[in-house]
């Protein structure tokens, strides 16, 4: 690859990468503020409130994203009700991954030995002690390796807001490769290397972060 | 054919008489600093039946999974049939040997396991005809009759079409003895072929391989701490202790005069335990 | 608003692409179970070298997002003189994407078989080739079709991805009538409609055969 050139492209990915960066950050939170109240709301001892959450979740990993994305930013308006690139875009990427991770949240939780919750109860602990003290704390460390692998498939999935005019990491390659056609394969080559790379950052991140979680434990 | 079985009063009758149809030849073996075997010796002649007893932990199962290629020698030489097994001789210098010798050698050697391995996605009767006939090129037919014969020998014949999972675990192990035997090796191990089975399941088992001794002119490694089978079947009972032999000889010295301290003191912990 | 009429008007327009979308789903993905399969043995090679190699292209392909990997392979490619159609474009990007995803499954079952089976193998002399094909992928393949029945429909709703390389499948069909008319409403609401009644099912049928396996 020409470095010369390399470095003329690098600026402008930059940006672009700042900008999915961003979303990833902001949809990433959403995502898992969605996860856990869907994934509550599956084991809710309400009915309605167990049906809503189903419904809402196999309505969502039963579609994809781009039909979901492309139906907030194009079809919604026609019902009155316009949203912007950037929230459109993190609306479907939350409401997308928040699906797949609040059956993260429901498997995690199930899978805490049912003892535990027993324990909690002889303790005479209230139903909100016995979750937030015994029951999360071991259910969250469950839960990181698969979040982890969420994150991943959502900052890849951020990619797919560059269909709606936001400005990302892949929106800038495709428009720096129509101003030089002939370099298309090093500008998006230098995209994925980028992807990789923010891809391994958050990959190093979630296992720090699986280790704070499970120090001291067996 | 009837090997002139090495007689036995002899300690080690294996001397020189006929080619060995198995050499370790000062064979160690260590797992890092762990050593399992120390410089073993050991000749079995064609048709020979020897049982290595010892306690936990003497090397006895690594003696079968060295000559099975499961495990590597740290040092020394096995010979099979009068040629080297894990290696070749190269302009006088022996060098490890490839996976196409391993593959030729091997052809002499059977193996029964403690744990069975059965193959769970077959049926009984594929069980032993899948290496005849991907292994040997025998055709199906004749393969599927050497297997029922087998079968039949271990008195499994009418589970030919049962799938592993659904036999105990005494007839599992003696269609492993007949998965085994179809093969038609020169020497065939036995690696504790009893220890994982329910107590009431163990006599099944011994009585196939005690028949199959009978028969003759396979040579046997027994692996096993049945000492009472041990002396019925074997032609000589080798004791390891500490990754040596210990002490060999026919069963009535072994286990009716026993020299050594630490066999004696073996076999008392044994009999008590019983 | 949701116009019925108009909804009808189009719904056999989106039908008719239903095949494009299927055909290359089923494509994809024995693309990605052969390759996957190689990538799986290709991590396992004692050549160390080259198990790496594996390792880090199947990492890398699965870290980045599928839709570069589709404009690389059609837009990359005919700067080095290489030209596919855009189906074809479609049918490996999805496949060699997927394939990174499959190769862990099938390493998952295969590490999951005893080594008690490759030594009964070793005991009754099978070759390397043969021990593979008889004892090991018969009982790893087994308790993993229930996680590759997962994959095919995850693939299934990917590929709306391919409307952006051309491929004429029923995303971009319900794109085009949205273009011309302004009315996207009806065509992307069927679009969505039509995958959830082929996949929901399908995710059921998975599951149950998952139970069934799991019993055993």
């Amino acid at each position: 690859m020409n470095t010369d050139a390399g470095a003329g492209f690098l600026a402008p990915l930059m940006s672009g990468a700042g900008m999915t960066a961003q979303i990833f950050a902001y949809s990433a939170v959403l995502t898992i503020v969605i996860a856990f109240l869907a994934g509550f709301g599956r084991m809710s001892k309400y009915a309605p409130i167990r049906i809503a959450t189903a419904v809402y979740v196999e309505f969502f990993r039963g579609t994809s994203l781009m039909i979901q994305l492309f139906w907030l930013f194009f079809a919604l308006p026609l019902l009155g009700l316009e949203l912007t690139p950037l929230a459109a875009g993190l609306v479907a990427l939350a409401f997308n991954y928040g699906a797949y991770g609040s059956e993260i949240v429901r498997s995690s939780i199930q899978a805490v030995p049912k003892g535990q919750v027993e324990a909690a109860i002889a303790l005479n602990m209230t139903p909100f002690q016995r979750m937030k003290k015994i029951v999360l704390p071991q259910a969250v460390a469950m839960m990181l390796p698969a979040f982890g692998n969420l994150l991943i498939e959502l900052l890849k999935g951020t990619s797919l807001v560059s269909l709606i005019t936001l400005a990302d990491l892949t929106f800038k390659g495709m428009l720096l490769r129509t101003f030089d056609i002939s370099s298309t394969p090093q500008i998006l080559g230098l995209v994925l290397i980028m992807y990789f790379v923010m891809a391994a950052v958050l990959t190093l991140g979630v296992r720090l972060l699986e280790k704070l979680v499970t120090a001291g434990r067996a | 054919m009837n090997m002139p079985l090495a007689t036995k009063e002899e300690a080690t009758p294996a001397a020189g008489r006929l080619t060995p149809v198995v050499r370790y030849q000062n064979i160690s073996k260590s797992f890092g600093d762990l050593q399992i075997l120390d410089g073993i010796n050991l000749d079995i002649a064609p048709g020979e039946k020897v049982a290595v007893i010892g306690p936990s932990g003497s090397g006895k199962t690594t003696l079968a999974r060295l000559l099975m290629t499961l495990e590597e020698p740290t040092s020394g030489t096995i010979e099979v049939d009068g040629e080297l097994l894990w290696h070749k001789r190269v302009k006088g210098k022996l060098v490890r040997a490839n996976e196409k010798h391993l593959h030729r050698i091997r052809g002499n050697i059977g193996m029964v396991f403690q744990h069975f391995n059965l193959f769970p996605h077959l049926t009984i009767l594929r069980n032993c005809t899948e290496a005849p006939i991907h292994v040997l090129g025998m055709p199906k037919e004749e393969a599927r009759e050497r297997a029922v014969e087998m079968l039949r020998k271990v008195g499994l014949e009418d589970k030919k079409e049962a799938y592993p999972s659904q036999l105990s675990g005494g007839q599992k192990q003696r269609v492993a003895i007949a998965r085994a035997l179809v093969m038609r090796p020169k020497v065939m191990l036995f690696d504790e072929p009893t220890s994982a089975l329910d107590p009431e399941l163990v006599g099944e088992v011994l009585a196939v391989i005690k028949e199959i001794a009978r028969e003759g002119d396979m040579a046997m490694l027994l692996i096993t701490h049945e000492m009472e089978f041990a002396s019925e079947v074997a032609d000589r009972v080798v004791f390891t202790d500490g990754g040596k032999i210990v002490e060999q000889g026919p069963p009535d010295q072994i286990f009716g005069d026993p020299q050594s301290p630490r066999l004696q003191s073996f076999l008392t912990r044994f009999r008590t335990k019983r | 608003m949701w116009n019925w009429e108009f909804a009808m008007s189009v719904l056999p327009k989106l039908l008719s692409v239903i095949h494009i979308t299927i055909i290359t789903t089923i494509l994809a993905f024995f693309l990605a179970l052969i390759l996957g399969l190689l990538l799986a043995l290709g991590r396992r090679t004692r050549l160390k070298p080259l198990a790496w190699a594996v390792a880090l292209a199947t990492e890398f392909i699965r870290s980045t997002p599928l839709l570069i990997q589709l404009y690389f392979l059609y837009f990359a490619l005919p700067v080095y003189g290489i030209h596919f159609s855009a189906l074809t474009i479609g049918v490996l990007g999805l496949g060699i994407h997927y394939s990174t995803y499959l190769s862990e499954v099938y390493r998952s079952g295969i590490e999951a078989v005893s080594k008690g089976q490759w030594e009964a193998a070793t005991a009754l002399n099978f070759s390397r080739w043969k021990t593979w094909t008889k004892i090991i992928l018969p009982q790893a393949i087994r308790p993993i079709t229930p996680v590759l029945g997962n994959y095919l429909i995850v693939m299934f709703k990917e590929t709306p991805l391919l409307s952006t390389i051309t491929v004429v499948e029923m995303m971009a069909t319900a794109k085009m009538i949205g273009a011309a008319s302004f009315r996207y409403v009806e065509a992307f609401t069927i679009v969505g409609l039509l995958f959830l009644l082929l996949s929901y099912p399908s995710a059921l049928l998975v599951r149950r055969l998952e139970a069934r396996i799991s019993l055993k």
